[in-house]
């Protein structure tokens, strides 16, 4: 089961994804980048059915790419994530796309976003989110931890927290992990767990 | 020679020209005047209405203006040529926006509107059979990519951004006009008289408030929101005015 998280900062959204490819019961590779680069400053986490996530998820920043070259702009991050809802809810009554995602992004206008979408076509802006059974887990305690002068280094604790607390909780626990920042000098590793 | 090749709409003549893109651009330039500017704080939009008679009753449910419209909150346009036509596609600037808006939850930009209307109008002309649109058109917009612009499209389904342009009857005489004495960054205040001195220049009778439309599109500078104004004849007599006096002193001296 994938484990994604996301956390807004000051000037910063930072993600954090567990690294495990799996099929059933087998792992198949434990190093697997599954937060997906949109653009320079905005990344796709994206939870759910195998087909699905990956076709959704590059048929999205496909769109997103074209608009970038027909129109000499990049997309902001706000209207990304309503496209995004659009794309699910046309799909949803005919061939839905099973898929649960997070979606953040850094705008210089408008800073830090962090949008937390569902595969019935929901779309929340959110301060911190989660999909997965790992959210359960998560969200009460990043509720207890978050303010919104949030720095790197205290977001990282959250996030050291939350992961401690599902390999403490979790049956199916995902061994390794890793954490994103991106602000207004892009999208960067900080760490893997 | 020509006949054989005119009453095609999609097909070249031998010289290679399209004869019914240019006889709607024709057609354009036998209908009222639309001027357009920027200015330092707006983009101004001034045109000759040409229907006017005392029997009209404004205060009729449906068109009230017949060259200025509003295409989204920070869209404007001021068009020239066949109204009927000019309806359809301000119909179609309208749709689009919403559409973008729907989509993006952002307002569109304005030249990406003024290339989707042009794309429409560039396949009246090379398929379907149908005629091209008898309109030219003047976008007034602001964004917060390229802030304030005005544009410029025509049947052809060409465009282009301007500093100050001129569309329909004596468009040739006022964007001389407007080439020789435009200036730029005036304030709104100088840029108005001014664009409606260039429409008092190409009309031939005395300007007055049911002959002409003004309107601007600027920026409150506290929201930020972007206000469209017509200006009502109370606000525009003392403008034209002022516009006729200096046109009857010209003319005396």
């Amino acid at each position: 089961m994938d484990f994604f998280v996301g956390i807004k900062g000051k000037d910063f959204v930072m993600v954090c994804s567990d690294t495990s490819a799996s099929h059933s019961i087998i792992n198949i590779k434990q190093d697997e980048d599954k937060i997906v680069p949109i653009d320079d400053h905005k990344v796709f986490c994206i939870a759910g059915e195998a087909g699905d996530r990956v076709n959704f998820s590059e048929y999205i920043i496909a769109n997103v790419k074209l608009y970038a070259l027909r129109n000499d702009t990049e997309l902001n991050t706000k209207s990304v994530a309503n496209y995004t809802r659009g794309e699910l809810a046309t799909a949803l009554r005919s061939s839905p796309y099973h898929c649960n995602l997070m979606l953040a992004g850094y705008d210089k206008e408008t800073g830090p976003a962090l949008y937390w979408l569902d595969y019935l076509a929901t779309l929340n802006k959110v301060n911190t989110g989660g999909t997965g059974y790992g959210s359960y887990f998560t969200l009460s305690l990043f509720d207890k931890m978050w303010h919104p002068e949030l720095t790197v280094d205290e977001a990282v604790a959250m996030i050291d927290a939350g992961i401690a607390e599902v390999k403490k909780r979790l049956v199916v626990a995902p061994p390794h992990y890793m954490i994103k920042v991106i602000d207004k000098d892009g999208v960067r590793v900080l760490k893997t767990v | 020679m020509a006949r054989r090749y005119d009453s095609r709409t999609t097909i070249f003549s031998p010289e290679g020209r399209l004869y019914q893109v240019e006889y709607a651009m024709e057609a354009i330039s036998n209908a009222g005047a639309s001027i357009g500017m920027l200015a330092k704080d707006g983009v101004v939009l001034v045109a000759e209405k040409k229907i006017t008679s005392k029997l009209l009753d404004t205060h009729a449910v449906g068109v009230r203006r017949e060259k200025m419209y509003r295409i989204d909150n920070h869209i404007a346009c001021s068009v020239a040529g066949i109204t009927a036509d000019a309806n359809i596609l301000v119909n179609i600037c309208r749709l689009a926006a919403q559409r973008y808006l729907f989509a993006y939850q952002d307002p569109m930009p304005v030249e990406q509107l003024v290339r989707n209307i042009c794309d429409t109008k560039q396949g009246y002309t090379q398929f379907g059979g149908q005629r091209p649109f008898g309109v030219s058109i003047l976008y007034a917009g602001w964004d917060q990519h390229y802030g304030f612009q005005l544009y410029q499209s025509d049947p052809s389904g060409n465009y282009g951004g301007w500093k100050a342009v001129a569309i329909g009857a004596g468009h040739q005489a006022a964007n001389n006009l407007l080439k020789s004495d435009f200036k730029e960054d005036l304030p709104l205040s100088e840029a108005i008289p001014f664009l409606i001195k260039v429409l008092a220049k190409s009309m031939d009778t005395s300007l007055s408030p049911d002959k002409v439309e003004l309107a601007t599109v600027t920026r409150d500078p506290d929201s930020g929101k972007v206000v469209y104004k017509i200006y009502e004849a109370a606000e525009l007599q003392p403008l034209l005015d002022a516009a006729n006096a200096e046109k009857e002193a010209a003319a005396q001296s």
